[in-house]
Formats: structure tokens, C-alpha cells, sequence
């Protein structure tokens, strides 16, 4: 159910007509718009957004990891309207080991961005191209921006020298 | 067994023949029937890449069949060092991500941290904080110019773009005392008070650079050479640059009038008189002609922000936020209490999330900044430019000569710091 502020922001009123169930929760703050999507249809609300809506342009996808909240992450898609000049944050929420749709369909940006949250926190994104490290080394064991990754890492430690 | 051998080399030729290409009728380069492709490994240490970004290039003959960036030999681990600091610990990391638009990236942080905070600047600081960041998109695309330029083979143009540089790179140096980390716009206003005479050095160096501008257009814009390297080159269509995420003056040389200072106006530059140069053609030629442009623009921003800085403080009235004065806390309980909780502290930010998007000299720059109402981010996210930019790399060379992937990749003006971050 959309909150009454957002009731005629137009791209989540026309989401919250087109997929009835698809909005789990939406909010205003600060002047941002965020709606939290069914991760079921993330990609056919990205679709539509973009041919319906004008979402013609995607700014960048991440990565928060809520841990140890449950389910512990949420890919967050930031995706901009030339044309009206808007701003809208979508978000995922998925719990480990979870697949997520890839966007790579609907915005071909969306490839290094995925590419970047999977190797980064380790989920992975259903039908992307070439879902393969991007920041790390290919043989880099684990997925660092996790919180429970400590931030020197495992393999080095002082106590070695 | 011989006879099992010989048909193995035979399958292997087979596959051999089935991965040989069909020779691609290219108006450029046809190659001939007898080439075979190549690999070509291109970087990381290659001087065009200015960093260390490796191509992996299939060619046939003269022509690029495939372009395989790969990217994150800079791959620091900001965004996970941001996580363990306090909010002001986080300035100087931001410096260190586009290490040619420092004060770029520091302004994007704050104003993201400063809308979590609901601060309000005082306009001397929002002032200052434009014709910094327009000094330092001087900066930036006189550094792009140059090497550029020293990529196609015109070298004088380096010289004197190094030599305007090291003019704005001492106008940073009186301000903050470094002259290229310089972390001079924080949470809250300015690191330091603005030294005193700065109206007059940055007066003397902007009342001559439009001579200097004219100086590069007459060594670059009508000379058939670098015309002969840009014209034409790198096209890419408007939509398809759209689609891979690119953003900035490449998108302005295709045609589309795209900027953040105009769209969503920030630190006071709706009060800013200034123009989007825009191209149509797409090339790099276009590329240089948008940056030269706005090496025009910028400068008379500049004038504008020396001629129009408004009186009054240079940080916010925000004492749990801002540090003090180093005089009042001699002499002030409250102040010296301040002091001492922001530093060994920090300061608590209200749970929420900011998308704060600044047009840095590369394009489109966002911080996506989510507090848990704690004193450290939660997280910190990066949406640089150079990394959306770059993705438009293998549209940019397949099927174009291996010669011009250099002028395309200049054109490009990525850092690899701001991709690999």
C-alpha cells in the first residue's frame, strides 16, 4: 500500500496499479522516493518503468548489507528520468544465497554494476551476461564489503611475520 | 593409436577453422582472407590508459573485433574503509577517489552528509565551494587537454596546459596548504578561513586565462591534423551512450543538454549565470570542443563567484557538527568540550539515506550516504563517473582502427581511481 504522500507521485502510483502486490513498502524523505519492490518482479517493474514511465536512464546499482538483520541485504537501484528530470530509488530486499533478476536487459549500464555487487557482497543476478569478479582478483576468496568481512581481510595478518 | 592421434589434430584444426572469423567487410580496414586474429594485451602499463587499465584486444589485421576492459588493479577498498571512520574521517578518503576533481568529490560528500544532518550553509561557504569546484573542472580538463593532445602527438599543447595548472594548483596550495589532496570543503563549510588576498591571486590567474584558452584552440581546433585524428572518430549514437550509462561532456558532444549544476542546482549555483556547451556530432572532436567550452563557462563562473562573494561566516552555526575556533577554545569551555567529542567521537547523524548527485568534471558524481543514527556510515556507495563512462569502451572500439582507439580513449577522460575506487 502506497503511504498517502506518495499516493499521486506518478511512477509509484502507476507500479502500485499495474503490479497491485509489488510495492512492499514506500517512502518520501528528504525529497527521495524510495519504493521497496517484490524481488519476484524486479525486473518487469524495471521494464515498465522504463518504457511506461520514462526511467530511461540508470544511475547505479549497490549493495547495503543489514547484518545480522534478516534478510540481510538490499540492492538498491537508483534510476533517472531525462525527460522529467526526476529521481527514483528502488530496493530489493534478499537474504543470502538469494538470486536476484538482472536489470542487464532493461539497462545495459546495469552490466558492471551488478558485475561489482556480486563480486563485492556475493549475489548473484539471474540471466546476466557475464557475471564475473570486476574489482577483485578472479581467485579472491570471500566478498569483502560484507560486514562480517573484517577490514584487513583474512589471509594477512601482522602475527605472520 | 597413430591413427586415433591424427584424427585428434584433425578435430583440433576443425575447431581451429570453426573459431577462425568470417573476414568482416569493414570499410576501414578489409583485412585480407590470410589473417588470422590476434590477441593483443594492451596496459595495464600502457601510457594512453593514464593509470593502469588493461584492454584485452582481439584484432584482425588493423581492426579491433573485441575490446575486453579490465578494470580494478586501483581497487583500494574506499567505500570499505568509509564504514570503520567518522563522518569527518571520510573527507579525505574522498579526496583520494578522482584524484584530478578532489574538490569534487569532497563537495558531493558533504552536501549528501549535510542534507542527512539538515544543516544550513552560509552562503560565503556555498560561494566558495563554487569556484573551488570550478577551479578544480579547470583543473581537470586542462590535465585531460594535455595529455590528450600528447597522445596524438601534439606535445606543445602539454606544456602549456601544465603551465596553467600549476597556476590553480598554487591558488589550492593558499587555500588549504596541499596541492592536490586537499580536503578544504567539509561537513559544514570550509576546512579553513579563506587566506587572506585570495581574491587577488585568483583575480590575476582568471583575468588571463581566457587568452591562455585561445592559446590551445589555436595550436588544436584548426589544425588539419588533430582534425584528421578526431574528426569522425569514436562515434557512438546517442541512445546506446544512454543505455551503457555514460554521463557528462560525452553525452553533451552527442547532443543531449545533461548537466546537474542546471537540472538539480546545488550549493547556490542556481545564482550562476552559465551556458551547457552542447555538440552534436559525437565525436572526439565534439568531446574537445564541449571541454574547451566549458573551460569558457567555468571561467566566467569563476569571475562571477569573485565578483559576487557575499559576506559572513565560512562554516555553519552548527557547534556539534563543525569544529571550533582555535581562539575560543583557549578561552571557551563549550568550545573546547565540542572539540573534544567531535574528535574522539564523532558526531551522530539521524537514521536515513542520500543520493546526492554533483556534476563532477567526468559527469554524473553521486554519494549515496545511508545512516544507521550512528557516528560512522552505515555505508557509503560511490557513483563515479569513470566507471560509467568506461563501460561505453567496447562499443567505442569494436570494429574501428586500432589507431584511433587511442584518440577514443582520450576522449573518454576517465581516472582510474575513480573506477576502481
Amino acid at each position: 500500500m502506497l503511504p498517502e504522500v506518495l499516493s499521486d507521485h506518478p511512477a509509484a502510483a502507476a507500479v502500485e496499479q499495474q503490479f497491485p502486490s509489488a510495492i512492499l513498502e514506500a517512502k518520501s524523505a528528504l525529497g527521495e522516493v524510495t519504493l521497496v519492490i517484490d524481488p519476484a518482479v524486479i525486473a518487469d517493474v524495471c521494464s515498465f518503468l522504463k518504457i511506461h514511465l520514462g526511467f530511461d536512464r540508470l544511475s547505479s546499482v549497490t549493495c547495503v548489507d543489514w547484518w545480522p538483520q534478516v534478510p540481510r541485504f538490499e540492492v538498491v537501484y537508483h534510476l533517472q528520468s531525462i525527460k522529467s528530470n526526476t529521481l527514483l530509488r528502488l530496493k530489493v530486499r534478499v537474504g543470502e544465497g538469494v538470486e536476484v533478476d538482472s536489470v542487464t536487459g532493461v539497462w545495459r549500464g546495469a552490466n558492471w554494476y551488478e558485475r561489482e555487487v556480486f563480486d563485492l557482497y556475493g549475489i548473484t543476478f539471474r540471466n546476466h551476461p557475464n557475471l564475473e569478479r570486476i574489482l577483485m582478483p578472479a581467485d579472491w576468496e570471500g566478498h569483502p564489503m560484507r560486514k562480517d568481512f573484517p577490514i584487513h581481510g583474512y589471509r594477512y595478518s601482522y602475527r605472520d611475520e | 593409436m597413430k591413427t586415433e592421434n591424427i584424427t585428434h589434430f584433425e578435430e583440433l584444426d576443425a575447431e581451429h577453422e570453426l573459431q577462425m572469423p568470417a573476414v568482416l567487410g569493414h570499410e576501414h580496414a578489409p583485412a585480407p582472407a590470410s589473417t588470422r586474429r590476434m590477441t593483443l594485451n594492451m596496459g595495464p602499463q600502457h601510457p594512453s590508459t593514464h593509470g593502469v587499465l588493461r584492454i584485452m584486444l582481439e584484432l584482425e589485421g588493423e581492426t579491433i573485433i573485441s575490446a575486453r576492459p579490465d578494470i580494478g588493479f586501483l581497487h583500494t577498498g574506499i567505500e570499505k574503509e568509509c564504514e570503520g571512520k567518522h563522518y569527518h574521517q571520510v573527507t579525505p578518503l574522498t579526496d583520494r577517489v578522482d584524484y584530478l576533481a578532489n574538490l569534487s568529490n569532497n563537495l558531493c560528500y558533504a552536501l549528501a552528509v549535510e542534507k542527512l544532518l539538515q544543516i544550513e550553509i552560509p552562503p560565503l561557504a556555498q560561494w566558495m565551494r563554487v569556484m573551488l569546484v570550478e577551479l578544480t573542472r579547470l583543473n581537470s580538463h586542462l590535465v585531460w587537454l594535455g595529455t590528450h593532445a600528447l597522445d596524438l602527438g601534439g606535445m606543445s599543447a602539454y606544456f602549456y596546459c601544465f603551465r596553467e595548472r600549476e597556476e590553480i594548483l598554487k591558488i589550492f596550495e593558499m587555500f588549504s596548504g596541499q596541492r592536490m589532496m586537499t580536503s578544504y570543503i567539509r561537513i559544514g563549510g570550509l576546512a579553513l578561513e579563506p587566506p587572506r588576498g585570495w581574491d587577488k591571486a585568483v583575480s590575476k590567474f582568471i583575468g588571463t586565462f581566457d587568452s591562455k584558452i585561445d592559446e590551445y584552440e589555436t595550436l588544436l581546433t584548426a589544425n588539419p591534423i588533430w582534425m584528421q585524428r578526431t574528426k569522425g572518430v569514436g562515434v557512438v549514437p546517442l541512445d546506446e551512450l544512454i543505455a551503457v550509462g555514460v554521463t557528462g561532456p560525452m553525452l553533451r558532444a552527442a547532443g543531449l543538454t545533461i548537466d546537474a549544476r542546471k537540472d538539480t542546482p546545488y550549493s547556490s549555483y542556481d545564482k550562476f549565470n552559465f551556458e551547457v556547451p552542447t555538440y552534436t556530432t559525437g565525436d572526439v572532436f565534439a568531446r574537445f570542443k564541449v571541454r574547451v567550452d566549458e573551460m569558457r563557462q567555468s571561467t566566467s563562473i569563476v569571475r562571477q563567484a569573485v565578483a559576487g562573494m557575499p559576506e559572513g561566516d565560512w562554516k555553519a552555526d552548527a557547534p556539534h557538527v563543525v569544529l571550533p575556533d582555535r581562539e575560543k577554545m583557549k578561552t571557551q569551555m563549550e568550545s573546547l568540550i565540542y572539540h573534544f567529542k567531535i574528535v574522539t567521537e564523532g558526531f551522530r547523524v539521524p537514521p536515513g539515506e542520500v543520493y546526492q548527485v554533483v556534476e563532477s568534471p567526468r559527469g554524473e558524481l553521486a554519494y549515496y550516504v545511508v545512516s544507521d543514527g550512528t557516528a560512522k556510515p552505515h555505508r557509503v556507495f560511490m557513483r563515479t563517473p569513470s566507471f560509467g563512462n568506461l563501460q561505453s569502451l567496447s562499443v567505442m572500439l569494436e570494429g574501428r582502427l586500432i589507431a584511433d582507439s587511442i584518440a577514443s580513449l582520450g576522449s573518454m577522460d576517465f581516472v582510474l581511481g575513480d573506477v576502481d575506487r
